[in-house]
């Protein structure tokens, strides 16, 4: 199994926010989340990369035949987790070129591969920024600093496919893109996917899914999954809402 | 802050000082303790001529008579000027070595284990090195071609030797010896440190460097450095700074005079790293320094920029005073604090001719149980039509047992002087280290980019060769393998 979950109840401060979730990925499947708000599924995102804000009451999680909860926030995306954020932090005075150097090459030093020079890394960084649409200028800025939030939700598809993940968690992406912006992150994700990789996408709105297909769809009520099926759900939930779910 | 976080910290902490060695080489000394047979000591020992001596025993007797300034926001028990050593030198350095095959291989071991190797062909291509050990400049790299354009650099002692009409009409002309004890005590046992004349019209082609070494127990170490800058001429100018790991406090209180005549400029920059003492707070430099630069002619330039990483104590406020019309006066400055280091630290920029500008930027990061203080006075005198002054103060706090503080003093007594100011505190934010990591960067290297990306301003000021260096200091700083 490339990713299992199971029975993971999770809290933060005091409050029981995941219980008893229970979740398998297998590797090349597209798995889609969606629920209504605080439901826990961006809570699910943040365990899984590893923040330190929850506590973890029970549940066990395997990837990649490693044991998660050994494994902190670096460890696990070196091998080769990835959580694109919802709301990208600003890194004023970082450049994108040697910040995401150093994150590509501590990813090749835990595998064991040769780490890339500077120029090959400008090459493949502009290469990929220009698939992406992304103009040279922005990457000449600081990290999301002064950002849109549209340009910060493509910024980290350009990271993403730079880092080339195993495993690829996308926090609630499409929130505040616009129909064209939200075409070209879609799109990123679409070229990226191979029988090799695995995405789980977080949404709110089932709009995301005309764009990515998931082989499957689970609905998320009160921290944990309530129903799990394929693209019919979401239609059912476009058309109903969530509420017959609760 | 969570947990792994104070942890990291902690780990940063346990400071190693790569620089912390000894030079095990013979010195002399006078006796030690500060009195009239020191001075005259000193006086005797660099050959200098009687009317030096006089000036030393003027500031001298000012010294008694003065009190420690102590206004700045820093604590250490008080200095017993009687037992320090005022003078040390490598035995036989009466002479200084005329090249490098006199030096002893000891030295020059020394300056290869700091990276800075003398033989010129291994020099930064570039740059130009004085280098002082103690009290004595051991050697000058580049000076034969920096002669045939009419530039001067050499060391302090050799200048009040060989040029000393310039000497006697600019030494003390922007710090009086009176200004205050450290001046004074500065003025009277300084020992050695740089000289630089550039001629007029003269655009000096390559880096100027000074790397001070404190290596001698006990001693202080008491420079002096005087740069000109004649009429349309141009210098940049670098200092560096090491001393070994040792559980007493030095002292160590620099002059540095700066005077840039009509449409001079002057990069005056300094990335200080002496010793900062232990994790306890045991040992480290005291670092009592005067810098001031005079904008003297009109449309002159003085640029100031400081990276702070060592030191038990820093004092230190780069100034300038901005006489000539259309001056400009920078400060640029990066103060890193760690473990029980103390820093008062900023600039002082004096407004007296029309349109002259001053911009002030400080970044302090305090970590561990530091306390870092940016304190900055900007002053408008009468006549200082549309003076302009921007200032920019930004505190990094990394923990919860440092502290940051920001002390700014405006006073205008002209009313068309403008005067922006813009201050921030912040702590270092959990989720921008939760971003860098979820890519995969450890903590360390997190924090290092954050902070690097903090100062970026700062740093950029830096000349090229030494802005990569700073950037590593500013990185190890943070780690731990230097303070």
């Amino acid at each position: 199994m490339f990713l299992e979950i199971k029975d993971l109840s999770v809290k933060i401060e005091n409050k029981n926010i995941l219980n008893g979730l229970n979740l398998n990925i297998n590797k090349g499947e597209v798995h889609a989340i969606m629920g209504p708000n605080g439901c826990g599924k961006s809570t699910l995102a943040n365990v899984l990369a590893g923040k330190e804000d929850y506590e973890i009451l029970n549940g066990k999680i395997n990837f990649k035949d490693n044991d998660l909860f050994d494994l902190n926030i670096e460890e696990r995306a070196q091998e080769g987790m990835f959580l694109a954020f919802q709301y990208p932090v600003e890194i004023p005075g970082v450049n994108i070129t040697p910040f995401l150097h150093s994150a590509i090459n501590s990813k090749r030093k835990r595998m064991n591969e040769e780490e890339i020079d500077n120029l090959s890394f400008a090459k493949l960084l502009k290469s990929k920024a220009s698939d992406l649409g992304i103009n040279i200028d922005m990457l000449k800025r600081s990290v999301n600093t002064g950002f849109s939030g549209g340009e910060k939700k493509r910024y980290e598809i350009l990271q993403m496919s730079i880092l080339n993940p195993d495993l690829a968690i996308l926090d609630e992406t499409d929130s505040g893109l616009d129909i064209d912006a939200l075409k070209i992150v879609t799109d990123g994700v679409n070229k990226l996917k191979t029988k090799d990789n695995s995405f789980l996408i977080i949404t709110h709105y089932q709009k995301l899914l005309d764009y990515i297909k998931p082989d499957y769809v689970h609905v998320m009520v009160n921290g944990s999954i309530v129903k799990s099926g394929g693209s019919e759900i979401a239609a059912e939930i476009e058309k109903d809402g969530f509420q017959k779910f609760q | 802050m969570n947990s792994e976080t104070l942890n990291t910290l902690d780990s940063y902490s346990k400071n190693k000082y790569k620089y912390g060695f000894v030079t095990d080489i013979d010195n002399e000394k006078p006796k030690k303790g500060l009195n009239e047979d020191t001075i005259k000591f000193i006086s005797l020992k660099k050959k200098e001529p009687d009317w030096m001596l006089e000036w030393r025993l003027k500031a001298f007797s000012k010294w008694k008579k003065m009190k420690e300034p102590k206004w700045a926001n820093l604590n250490f028990p008080e200095i017993d000027y009687q037992d320090i050593y005022y003078y040390s030198a490598p035995k036989g350095f009466e002479k200084k070595p005329k090249d490098l095959s006199e030096v002893d291989p000891k030295l020059i071991e020394t300056y290869n284990k700091l990276g800075i190797p003398l033989e010129e062909q291994k020099v930064l291509a570039g740059v130009a090195v004085d280098v002082v050990f103690d009290s004595v400049s051991v050697a000058t790299t580049y000076k034969g071609e920096l002669e045939k354009l009419g530039i001067i650099f050499c060391s302090i002692g050799e200048a009040i030797q060989k040029h000393s009409d310039l000497i006697k009409k600019y030494l003390g002309s922007v710090i009086p010896a009176g200004d205050h004890s450290f001046s004074a005590l500065n003025s009277a046992v300084f020992t050695d440190g740089s000289f630089v004349y550039i001629p007029e019209g003269v655009k000096c082609p390559m880096e100027l460097s000074t790397y001070f070494r404190i290596n001698a127990e006990n001693t202080g170490q008491f420079e002096r450095t005087l740069i000109i800058a004649d009429k349309g001429s141009y210098v940049s100018y670098l200092e560096g700074c090491t001393a070994p790991k040792r559980d007493d406090n030095q002292l160590h209180a620099a002059n540095v005079e700066l005077i840039a005549l009509e449409d001079a400029e002057i990069k005056y920059s300094t990335v200080q790293n002496w010793y900062p003492g232990d994790e306890d707070g045991k040992g480290g430099i005291y670092n009592f320094v005067t810098k001031r630069g005079l904008c003297a002619g009109k449309n002159s330039k003085i640029s100031w920029t400081q990276v702070e990483t060592g030191s038990a104590i820093t004092w230190k406020y780069p100034s300038c005073i901005l006489k000539g019309d259309n001056s400009i006066g920078e400060f640029y400055s990066v103060a890193i604090t760690n473990n029980f280091q103390q820093a008062d630290t900023g600039t002082k920029m004096t407004h007296i001719g029309k349109n002259t500008k001053s911009k002030i930027i400080s970044k302090g990061i305090s970590l561990g149980n530091s306390q870092n203080t940016y304190r900055g006075e900007v002053s408008f005198l009468r006549k200082a039509d549309k003076a302009r002054n921007y200032t920019q103060c930004d505190s990094l706090l990394v923990g919860n047992k440092c502290g940051a503080h920001t002390v700014p003093y405006i006073d205008s007594k002209n009313n068309t002087a403008v005067i922006e100011h813009e201050a921030s505190t912040s702590k270092i934010n959990e989720d921008q280290l939760y971003y860098c990591r979820q890519r995969g960067l450890s903590h360390e290297e997190a924090v290092s980019l954050i902070v690097n990306g903090f100062c970026k301003q700062v740093l950029q000021e830096l000349p090229m060769e030494f802005a990569v260096e700073a950037q590593k200091l500013v990185s190890i700083s943070l780690e731990g393998s230097v303070g």
